[in-house]
């Protein structure tokens, strides 16, 4: 379980106070009206955001001081995913280590990766020669490589069209599940967590709710939220 | 953390190596001296004609920088790489060139004077600043090309079929950032200047800081004087450098896929005008200097090759150097540090250095080692200038990214931010190397006969009446220094990924 | 085993010994050292007669000097000019020579301690003989049309444009910043050096260059180019002697008391017309190579002694500045 304990993260005049527990190797995902705060809270989990009061547990170990390398938690951006000048080889490679030029049995692994996430045969091309689905597929390929327990997703895939879209989401859920990740997701259409979703946590300018079941939370929305689902 | 550390140890190095031979000189000299009134008003034209210089430079930079930016043509990396080259030649080769060209006997007057136009008399205050923005007008267009560069083309495509303003939408924010930093450079390099003052000043009203300096130094071996003016220098670079840092904040544009720039707005006619015009100022002086060196080069005597090996090496060694110490130091607070290395005359640096070497070792012994370090000194600001940006870029873009996959250090640097900077890396190198080559430098007070570079030979050959051959030696160190650059900055912009 | 380590030894402090031959250290200008000057056939010329070995450094010999103190490395300094010598002389660092003067051949009296002339020229000014007519007084120069074209040197960085500053100073006196005041019209600009200023000459940008009498001598003699010429006034010309003089707490003495003597010998001077194309300081007049031979020479030469040089200066200085300044 990660545990959010009285948690307060704050970037610059901003700050989301966050107090939650998300139960692990569940989808949970993260809705509210813009700039409430959804991306401040993954980015606090991940640690880029600096946690200005409590403390943050991972199935019981305090990572509130860990540096983001350290913590248990691989992160999918809005952008920026992947680096042009490398090949998707290279770019899901990095999963595995700090090098460039990767060894027989991890292309294997990057190979077995790519063919999961119906990317055969791309490993040599380079982001640019891709569409937005595969470069989709490309991120999600390293980010489910890293092998660590918790999975952020940040409106990875709000680019891409509503059936492409569906279909990474289900695809990510799936693998992740697959693997025993935990799944945190930000999403700014309420329908991308009634899809996958095991439950919601909403987020209203400077606070974050603990999360409520998908269904409970669509149908009889906290009063915070009444206006946002319409 | 690790990085900021490495920072603040490298910029403190490049403050002491600057600060500290001052400070030996003022030792010696026994303090401070009030100055007099002849040297307030020398202060009150050099930053007259700096500031005047730089604003020129700078101006005229931006729509020749926007015209190469969006028109491609056959040579045009050539033009760009060619066109940095007056920036880099010895001062007295360019002022020659220059004369050659607007001189009272240059090639415009005798065109101007059968037209019944009135002769352009170039000696004078407006003779400093032509020369000096002769100087510096390529490195203003290479830095505010630079930002263009920078502007993804995916933004252009959306301004493009909005119909929307693209200057003030994108190109204004973009110059806002880059132009201050350009300025700032550019002013500090004029402050130093000396013979270009006087010889195109016309006479003692054009009087430099700089000049006061030399005179203190050599005639008078008045070190206090001159370490009290290198003082004030250094104020005026820190000064300058400081409000343009401050002024060019801003938010940087975000990451593209790196396409080519394709762009839809702007007159090809005016561009292709700007283009040319900035090609005939910057080339013709040079192309003078040409013809004249290549009837010189049969009088060059055999040595000139050794010079040229030498020259070569402190310039690969001063490329080296700098690069090394350019990468922790691009940060901001690094930028003003550096700015301190032009802003202090050479003279007293190279005195602090003399002082401060002398009591453990033989000065000449040291003469290529410091001669380089001077020169990773004086190169480091525009190397910084040129870096940063680009630097500053990768790090917005990717710097999230590489932290969450536990790169660092120098696997962040290798994997992340380096292949992003090749194209400014190239030309940083590029430059460097040929400031490096073209610099008469401190040799003269550690210099042994037989180890002279390029530039000092030159000096030689005028000296004893030998003009020909000293053009001719100018031709051999134009060509080696704009080979040097050639090299760097094509092999940064070859599959260069920004 | 003994008898090989102390044949190696023996060997190896033979080696040293003979490696500390002689070395003498010559503190000299630039010009001195490169190819093309005086400094290589002197140094051969030297140590064919001494069995040691003379070593040139080169660079900006009195502020090298006062800068490294006791500490300094040199022997001998050459190339300095009275117009600075006084700082050198009260620096202490400098000894007294023990050469015999009587040999000079110069045209003024010379009886210093410390100092050897070796070589000398005049301030002049020299222009191109196929377009312009000449001068023969200063008066001439500063009464011409405003349309000749004067290139001179600043007396604050230049030792020729100092020597030009007191040149006028000695013509005109009190009335010098006057003069200065008639010749600025004429003055295209002012140079930072010697070099710069003879390189605008020779492109065309002025018709007349401050330079010195002996100027002319090159383009005579190496190019066979008869088209510059020494303008000789009437009021005369400004004396300009280069001097050298042994260091005082010089590690080898002797040696420098021998290359002391060897500056003032025909060997020395024989090499001093075509290397720096001045005139030599002891040596006859019909010993000189026949394009000096023939050089005009001014009848009068003007002269400040040490003393007076240094205290005139500023003053001398500041009426070039005030006058071109307006």
């Amino acid at each position: 379980m990660l545990w959010c304990k009285d948690a307060e993260f704050s970037q610059g005049a901003y700050s989301l106070s966050a107090g939650l527990q998300i139960e692990a190797g569940k989808v949970t995902a993260v809705i509210g009206p813009s700039g409430a705060g959804k991306s401040t809270l993954l980015g606090g989990i991940a640690g880029f955001v600096p946690q200005t009061r409590g403390a943050l547990y991972w199935k019981g170990v305090d990572i509130t001081t860990f540096a983001p390398a350290k913590r248990p938690v691989s992160m999918l951006f809005q952008d920026n995913n992947l680096f042009p000048h490398l090949s998707v080889m290279q770019n899901v490679a990095l999963a595995l280590g700090p090098k460039l030029k990767p060894g027989a049995t991890d292309r294997k692994r990057v190979e077995q990766m790519l063919g999961l996430v119906g990317l055969d045969g791309m490993a040599d091309r380079k982001p640019a020669e891709l569409s937005g689905g595969q470069q989709s597929r490309a991120a999600l390929a390293r980010a489910l490589l890293q092998d660590r327990d918790v999975m952020l997703m940040d409106e990875p895939f709000s680019a891409l069209g509503p059936g492409l879209k569906a279909e990474m989401l289900d695809l990510s859920v799936a693998l992740a599940k697959e693997a025993g990740r935990t799944v945190v997701m930000v999403t700014h259409d309420p329908s991308d967590a009634a899809r996958v979703a095991d439950s919601i946590i909403g987020v209203s300018p400077n606070k974050a709710w603990p999360p409520i079941a998908t269904q409970s939370f669509l149908s009889d929305p906290p009063a915070a939220f009444v206006d946002y689902l319409g | 953390m690790a990085r900021s550390a490495f920072s603040i140890s490298a910029a403190l190095i490049v403050a002491g190596l600057i600060i500290g031979p001052v400070t030996a000189v003022l030792w010696r000299g026994g303090g401070f001296t009030a100055l007099s009134a002849a040297d307030v008003s020398a202060l009150k034209f050099t930053i007259w004609q700096a500031f005047w210089s730089a604003l020129i430079s700078v101006v005229l930079a931006i729509p020749v920088a926007r015209a190469l930016a969006r028109r491609a043509f056959w040579g045009r990396s050539a033009l760009i790489s060619v066109m940095g080259a007056p920036f880099i030649l010895p001062v007295i080769v360019a002022i020659l060139g220059l004369l050659a060209v607007f001189g009272g006997n240059g090639m415009l007057n005798l065109l101007l004077s059968p037209l019944g136009l009135p002769r352009l008399e170039i000696y004078g205050a407006q003779g400093v600043i032509l020369a000096h923005v002769f100087f510096n007008l390529p490195l203003a267009v290479r830095l505010i090309l630079q930002g263009w560069l920078a502007v993804p083309s995916e933004r252009f495509r959306v301004a493009a079929s909005l119909g929307a303003p693209v200057f003030w939408l994108l190109e204004w924010p973009m110059l806002r950032r880059v132009v201050p930093g350009a300025f700032a450079v550019i002013f500090v390099i004029c402050l130093g200047s000396f013979a270009v003052a006087l010889t195109l000043g016309g006479g003692p009203r054009a009087t430099t800081v700089e000049l006061a300096i030399y005179q203190a130094f050599k005639f008078d071996f008045d070190l206090s004087k001159a370490a009290s003016l290198a003082v004030v220098q250094l104020c005026l670079g820190l000064g300058a450098g400081g409000l343009a840092l401050f002024l060019s904040r801003g938010d940087l544009l975000g990451a593209g896929f790196d396409r080519v720039v394709q762009r839809w707005d702007g007159s090809k006619v005016l561009d292709a005008v700007c283009i040319g015009f900035a090609a005939l100022f910057l080339l013709a002086p040079l192309v003078a200097v040409a013809i004249a060196g290549v009837t010189g080069l049969i009088d060059l005597p055999s040595s000139v090759w050794g010079a040229a090996v030498r020259s070569l090496m402190i310039a690969l060694g001063a490329i080296v150097l700098t690069m090394t110490l350019a990468l922790p130091l691009a940060t901001k607070a690094g930028e003003a540090a550096s700015l301190l290395g032009i802003s202090v005359s050479g003279l007293v640096l190279g005195t602090g250095l003399f002082l401060i070497v002398q009591p453990f070792v033989r000065p000449s012994s040291v003469a290529l080692p410091v001669t380089m370090v001077v020169n990773v000194l004086m190169a480091l600001p525009f190397v910084l200038r040129i870096l940063r940006p680009g630097i500053e870029a990768a790090r917005a873009d990717f710097g999230r990214l590489g932290q969450s996959l536990g790169l660092s250090g120098f696997a962040l640097w290798r994997i992340v931010y380096l292949p992003r900077v090749r194209r400014p890396m190239g030309f940083a190198a590029g430059l460097t190397g040929a400031l490096a080559m073209g610099d008469l430098g401190v040799i003269t007070l550690f210099s042994r006969p037989g180890e002279g570079t390029l530039p000092l030979m030159m000096y030689d050959l005028m000296g004893r009446y030998q003009m020909d051959a000293a053009y001719g030696a100018a031709l051999v160190l134009v060509v080696l220094s704009l080979g040097v650059f050639w090299v760097f900055d094509k092999g940064g912009r070859a599959h260069a990924v920004v | 085993m003994k008898k090989t380590l102390l044949t190696v030894a023996g060997l190896m402090f033979a080696s040293v010994a003979a490696a500390e031959t002689n070395v003498l250290t010559v503190y000299a200008p630039d010009y001195f050292g490169s190819e093309w000057g005086p400094g290589p056939s002197i140094e051969a010329a030297f140590e064919a007669q001494c069995e040691c070995d003379l070593q040139y450094q080169t660079g900006d010999v009195l502020p090298r000097l006062l800068l490294e103190g006791e500490r300094t490395e040199a022997d001998v300094v050459i190339g300095l000019n009275t117009d600075v010598t006084k700082r050198a002389r009260e620096s202490g660092l400098l000894g007294e020579h023990s050469v015999d003067l009587s040999v000079l051949t110069l045209p003024i009296e010379w009886a210093d301690d410390v100092f050897v002339p070796f070589n000398y020229s005049h301030t002049a000014f020299i222009y191109d003989n196929t377009k312009l007519d000449g001068f023969d007084s200063f008066e001439d120069l500063l009464n011409a049309p405003d349309d000749v074209r004067v290139v001179i040197q600043d007396p604050r960085s230049s030792i020729s444009g100092l020597a030009l500053v007191l040149w006028v100073q000695s013509v005109y006196g009190d009335e010098a910043e006057a003069a200065w005041g008639r010749l600025a019209p004429k003055i295209v600009t002012v140079t930072q050096g010697w070099s710069e200023a003879y390189g605008l000459f020779t492109d065309g940008e002025a018709d007349v260059v401050l330079s010195f009498t002996t100027s002319p001598a090159y383009h005579i003699i190496a190019e066979e180019d008869l088209t510059k010429s020494a303008a000789i006034f009437d009021e005369g010309h400004y004396f300009f002697v280069e001097l050298a003089a042994k260091v005082a707490g010089t590690d080898n003495p002797e040696l420098a008391d021998q290359f002391m003597a060897f500056v003032l010998t025909p060997e020395f001077q024989s090499l001093i017309p075509t290397t720096n194309w001045s005139f030599p300081a002891a040596l006859p007049i019909e010993q000189w190579p026949e394009g000096f031979q023939e050089l005009p020479q001014p009848e009068t030469v003007l002269f400040y002694s040490e003393d007076e040089a240094a205290a005139l200066r500023d003053g001398a200085i500041e009426a070039w500045r005030v006058a071109l300044s307006q």
